[in-house]
């Protein structure tokens, strides 16, 4: 699994207790494994929910995507909750009960409602992979001192980046953490997962933060 | 430098929590248990560690968080 080197200094858990289903989420698993009419009426109220999810989700975040119609917009709510009911029917037997059943099929739609949003959002931009501005760390500072401290870390943070990191490395903390792409959008166009690029993002950051070592220690 | 909360929240943008956290699968596979807990007020360092943290370092999945904990404990669903 792409998260095993993130997760590899965690301290060890228990694994999830499996506790017993409350009655609502134990029907839902029985209808939905039902056959027939009864599995038909299950899958229909559940794209209801995971519509209403999506729609939420839409919503939640119209205010930014201010170039798309309102019939736009439903129809990816609509994509959002036919792709969660796929998603959500495919793996019905990942569900241990850790939550209540709809809380666990929420967020399938929520999620797809969000990715859809962040790549149509993005659609038809080019992806900056190189650095697009330094403003933050380059503004001035109250003291001398302190503009000092902030140009000797903007130059350490710009070798860092520069020798510190493999290409790909660097390109992904970049556009991610540097440019703001969301990592959805770098996902589609690199041909890769939101948790392999997170992986790569992890073992940047951990880089970067090794070669800057006692200057960090100044700002935190 | 700690008149700059800009600076540093960039910095921690660029560098991540830097403290042990869980990566995205895991995050999206936890992701219901951690709001249920959350809003029934339980311990949610103890109970999923790591959580927290890859939600600092992970915008997007942070972002799914804010959603489902807004949906789930905003009267929304049902």
């Amino acid at each position: 699994m792409a998260t095993a080197t993130v997760a590899a200094a965690m301290p060890e858990v228990p694994a999830v207790r499996s506790r017993p289903l409350d009655t609502e989420s134990r029907e839902w698993l029985a209808s939905l494994r039902s056959r027939g009419a009864e599995q038909a009426a299950a899958i229909e109220r559940l794209h209801d929910l995971l519509l209403r999810a999506a729609r939420f989700e839409v919503a939640r975040r119209r205010p930014g995507l201010p170039h798309l119609r309102g019939n736009e917009l439903d129809d990816i709510a609509q994509e959002a909750a036919d792709d969660a009911l796929m998603s959500v029917l495919g793996r019905l037997d990942d569900f241990r009960g850790a939550s209540r059943f709809t809380t666990w099929v929420y967020k399938f739609a929520l999620y797809e409602a969000a990715v859809k949003l962040r790549r149509r959002a993005w659609q038809g931009r080019e992806v900056p992979l190189e650095p697009e501005s330094w403003g933050i760390f380059a503004s001035s500072s109250a003291t001398p001192e302190a503009e000092a401290q902030q140009g000797e870390l903007l130059r350490a943070v710009k070798e860092g980046i520069a020798e510190a990191l493999t290409p790909r490395q660097r390109e992904v903390l970049v556009a991610l953490a540097l440019n703001g792409v969301p990592i959805d959008v770098l996902a589609e166009r690199m041909g890769s997962t939101r948790g392999a690029l997170y992986k790569t993002l992890h073992d940047a950051r951990a880089k970067l933060r090794a070669r800057l070592g006692d200057l960090l220690e100044v700002i935190e | 430098m700690n008149e700059r909360p800009e600076l540093k929240q960039a910095l921690g943008r660029l560098l991540g929590p830097g403290v042990p956290e869980i990566g995205c699968e895991e995050c999206f596979d936890k992701l219901n248990q951690y709001v249920e807990l959350e809003l029934a007020g339980g311990d949610t360092d103890r109970g999923l560690p790591g959580f927290k943290a890859h939600l600092d370092g992970c915008p997007a999945c942070r972002e799914d968080y804010e959603s489902l904990r807004a949906f789930v404990g905003g009267g929304q669903a049902l």
